[in-house]
């Protein structure tokens, strides 16, 4: 089976462990080998949480810098951090809404602009998908959601070798019940951004 | 009931790999656990810990490494199979016990699980544990694979059975924290209960009974040896005349490389699971039947100095490397692209790695450092600290020690000055107090304090050393994830049968001559007694009592209302230049705070000097 390679940046409490949990659980219910890892040293203290996921027959769980085939960043500038790992072919998702490091709030550091900073990427990989997922959330009805959107969103590429009915089945039993019907809006809300993007 | 529970042999879960090293102690029939909390190994209690709640498994967090070493060791020679996990320098605290076990061995098995971390994703050193099983003459077993992390566990226990020596289990960051898809396996019944047999002229190793221990120990190595050399965990792979010798992670980027450059007819590779003590004749015929050979190991050439070893003695000639210019290294973790390049090099195979995008025009992303919570009560207490200070005028030195108050390093709070390891504020402070003339102002947190900090403060009291102590109580072992310590009331988790230590009464029974408590949320009270202990010569305790926030959100313990920046303000922005809290942020050249982000802890409402940071006036603000 070939190799599919992803990898999700994100800020600590944006939710990126459940979102690859989720698409663990829809690699297993549709049989596709999966490996994956986490890197979260202080995550909850609001540092950058990277996870690698790998489908398909290959035995690492990390992904090399320009391997990647999929990046998907749920905060831009992160995303633009990460962009060591593509190459000219890798599709890029990211969500448009800013979480300020705090480094930036007492002065040390400027936040790239956010004009540049998609031109960068389009520039330098094959297709960037931007929106503001955190409007997306909000408009399901759970702020929280931003993660579910971006799932939504990565599933339209049809880049990994999961359905939506896959990653919906894998929603059902991974996410909270009482959350279920608003992550399943932000599901489509955000599969509906990334197919308008195309 | 727990998932790793389940008892459905051949079931396929998808577990992380601290999950699948817990569910193989469960298959194993593990009855005793034990540890001290430290990332990356952390996970693995946690299961133990939900899992003791639901049925006869014991599980306990004790004070440090070395004390969950010992108790696992007692329970392991009362013939009841005992796990013990630490992060890789808690190996460091538990080497002590480690070293003469050794000797005395166990009667059930008993894993010792060593987490290191290559890269120190969150450590302050990548020492590098193999060597740990050479020093001890202990087995050490390595797995590649979350299956293997599963699987070898069992084989463990077993493997220590039949030696009646503990076995060494390490793995690195990328097992514990990697996920993958698990075959799961039949669960053992648990024996819970034991019995121990007398028998001190084995297990009171005064000289006269070491020395005969030794040669025990010495046999013991000798056949695990021969076990080693038929273990299914060492693997011979592939044929021709390039051999590859690797371990742990090492093994999934040296397959994917040997796939990737299609090089599997001319490549064998010899993957050591089993790795201490060496299989020396399985060792020997790979290394007869290649023409040049390189090893693949993160970290120390452990392997590497040992193969160049054996093969010298046997005079067997052929080149064999590993780390050194534009092979491997010593440093970091590495990375599948980084070894398939050196194989690639290394063989004269042709290799275009996939190009990454061009970096040069990327701008300087903000770093995004991890930081104190908002509302952290650290950051109100390092702020106390820091008044006191200047208004005291006196300069300083701050040792440190390891909790998310490590993270007082930071501007504005910079409240972090020196560090070595666990409980090193105390000792260090003594030593800083006796040969300068600086105030010397130590931090420890409440879990630490009882880790390793209580001896240096004892230390303090007795050589008469001058520095203050302030001990960060906020009621649990937050970096790790939240794990309770002997200071915690175990009542409020509606979990009985724990005994409960008081932070304060030790430190008053330890004979500190001026000891102080705070509620670092009062900050004007705070700091007239931060002066008041700054100012006494000897030693002095500030116990800084504050519930860490995080973790009173989750339990919902916290009900305060969010604070707002009012139009009374005159930006100053003292707020943001001494605190810095996350909740705020500049908003049109104006600090705003967050509502979602605000705890209610009101520090900065106390500092502003227009009084302008006011409750919000909305009653709920929506989560
Ligand atoms: S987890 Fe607790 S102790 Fe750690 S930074 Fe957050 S509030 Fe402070």
């Amino acid at each position: 089976m070939e190799t599919t390679r992803l990898i999700i940046v994100a800020v600590g409490g944006q939710g990126n462990l459940l979102a690859s949990s989720v698409l663990g659980e829809a690699a297993l219910l549709n049989g596709v080998p999966l490996r994956m890892s986490e890197i979260h040293g202080m995550a909850q203290r609001g540092g950058v949480v990277e996870s690698a996921l790998v489908f398909g027959d290959a035995e690492s769980t990390i992904i090399s810098d320009g391997e990647a085939d999929l990046l998907v960043g749920f905060e831009p500038a992160e995303t633009l951090r990460a962009i060591n790992k593509c190459n000219a072919e890798t599709t890029v998702i990211t969500n448009l809404a800013p979480l300020m490091p705090f480094t930036v709030n007492i002065g040390q550091g400027v936040y790239p602009d956010l004009a540049e900073l998609q031109n960068l990427i389009r520039a330098k990989t094959a297709k960037l998908i931007a929106f503001n997922a955190a409007k997306l959330a909000e408009e399901a009805g759970n702020p929280l959601g931003v993660n579910m959107v971006l799932l939504g969103a990565l599933t339209q590429t049809g880049i990994l070798p999961l359905s939506a009915e896959n990653v919906k089945e894998a929603m059902e039993r991974k996410t909270k019940k009482a959350f279920l019907d608003s992550n399943l809006k932000a599901f489509d809300l955000g599969f509906k951004a990334a197919e308008q993007a195309a | 009931m727990h998932k790793l529970l389940t008892d459905n042999p051949g079931e396929q879960m998808l577990l992380l790999g601290n999950e699948a090293i817990a569910r193989g102690a469960i298959e194993a029939g593990v009855a005793f656990t034990s540890t001290y909390p430290g990332t990356p190994s952390s996970e693995i209690s946690l299961q133990f810990f939900q899992m003791s709640q639901e049925c006869d498994l014991y599980f306990e967090y004790s004070t440090n490494e070395k004390t969950a070493f010992e108790v696992a060791a007692a329970a392991a020679n009362s013939n009841v199979r005992s796990m013990c996990m630490m992060k890789h320098v808690g190996l460091n605290v538990a080497a002590d016990g480690l070293m003469t076990l050794a000797y005395i061995g166990v009667k059930a098995g008993m894993i010792v699980l060593t987490a290191d971390d290559p890269f120190m994703f969150s450590s302050q050193n990548e020492q590098d544990n193999r060597i740990y099983a050479r020093l001890a003459g202990l087995p050490m077993l390595e797995p590649s694979s979350i299956q293997d992390a599963k699987d070898m566990i069992p084989y463990a226990f077993d493997l220590s059975e039949k030696l009646q020596e503990p076995v060494i289990f390490r793995t690195t960051t990328r097992i514990n924290h990697s996920s993958g898809i698990v075959k799961l396996g039949k669960i053992k019944p648990r024996v819970t209960k034991g019995n121990y047999t007398k028998d001190p002229l084995n297990h009171v190793p005064v000289p006269a009974v070491a020395r005969k221990l030794h040669v025990k120990l010495l046999k013991n190595l000798d056949t695990a040896q021969g076990i080693a050399e038929k273990s299914e965990f060492n693997i011979v792979e592939g044929k021709g005349k390039w051999g590859i010798i690797c371990n742990g992670v090492s093994y999934n980027y040296v397959r994917d490389a040997v796939t990737d450059l299609d090089i599997a007819d001319s490549a064998r590779v010899l993957r050591l699971g089993f790795s201490h003590p060496m299989p020396d004749t399985l060792i020997l015929n790979f290394l007869k039947a290649c023409e040049k050979v390189l090893i693949v190991e993160e970290g120390e050439p452990v392997m590497e100095e040992a193969v160049k070893a054996m093969a010298q003695e046997e005079g067997i000639t052929l080149p064999i490397k590993g780390k050194g210019e534009g092979l491997l290294t010593r440093l970091y973790e590495f990375s599948p692209a980084q070894v398939e390049n050196v194989i690639a090099g290394y063989f004269g195979v042709p290799y275009e790695p996939k190009e990454a995008v061009d970096l040069s025009d990327i701008p300087e992303i903000p770093q995004r450092p991890p930081t104190l919570c908002a509302g952290c009560s650290h950051r109100a207490t390092y702020h106390e600290i820091n008044k006191a200070v200047e208004e005291l005028g006196v300069e300083t030195i701050y040792p440190t020690d390891i909790g998310c108050y490590t993270l007082g390093l930071l501007p504005p709070l910079s409240t972090a000055d020196f560090l070595v390891c666990m409980g090193s504020s105390a000792g260090t402070a003594g030593g800083f107090s006796q040969v300068t003339d600086k105030k010397v102002i130590a931090f420890i947190g409440d879990s630490t304090f009882f880790h390793s900090g209580i001896p240096g403060l004892i230390n303090g009291v007795f050589n008469n050393h001058n520095f203050t102590l302030v001990i960060l109580d906020n009621g649990i072992t937050a970096m790790t994830g939240h794990q309770p310590h002997p200071g915690v009331d175990m009542k409020q988790f509606n979990m009985e049968g724990y005994g409960q230590v008081s932070i304060e009464a030790v430190v008053r029974a330890i004979g500190v001559p001026h000891v102080a408590v705070i509620k670092p949320n009062k900050v004007k009270k705070s700091i007239e007694a931060i002066k008041e202990a700054i100012n006494f010569k000897g030693i002095s305790v500030i116990i800084s009592q504050e519930p860490c926030v995080l973790y009173a959100k989750a339990l919902k313990l916290t009900k305060q209302r969010p604070f707002e920046v009012t139009d009374k303000c005159k930006n100053h922005r003292d707020c943001m230049n001494y605190l810095a809290c996350p909740a705020f942020y500049v908003w049109n050249e104006r600090i705003k705070i967050d509502p979602n982000l605000c705890t209610g802890c009101a520090v900065c409402a106390q500092i502003c000097p227009e009084n302008a940071i006011l409750p919000l006036k909305k009653k709920k603000v929506p989560a």
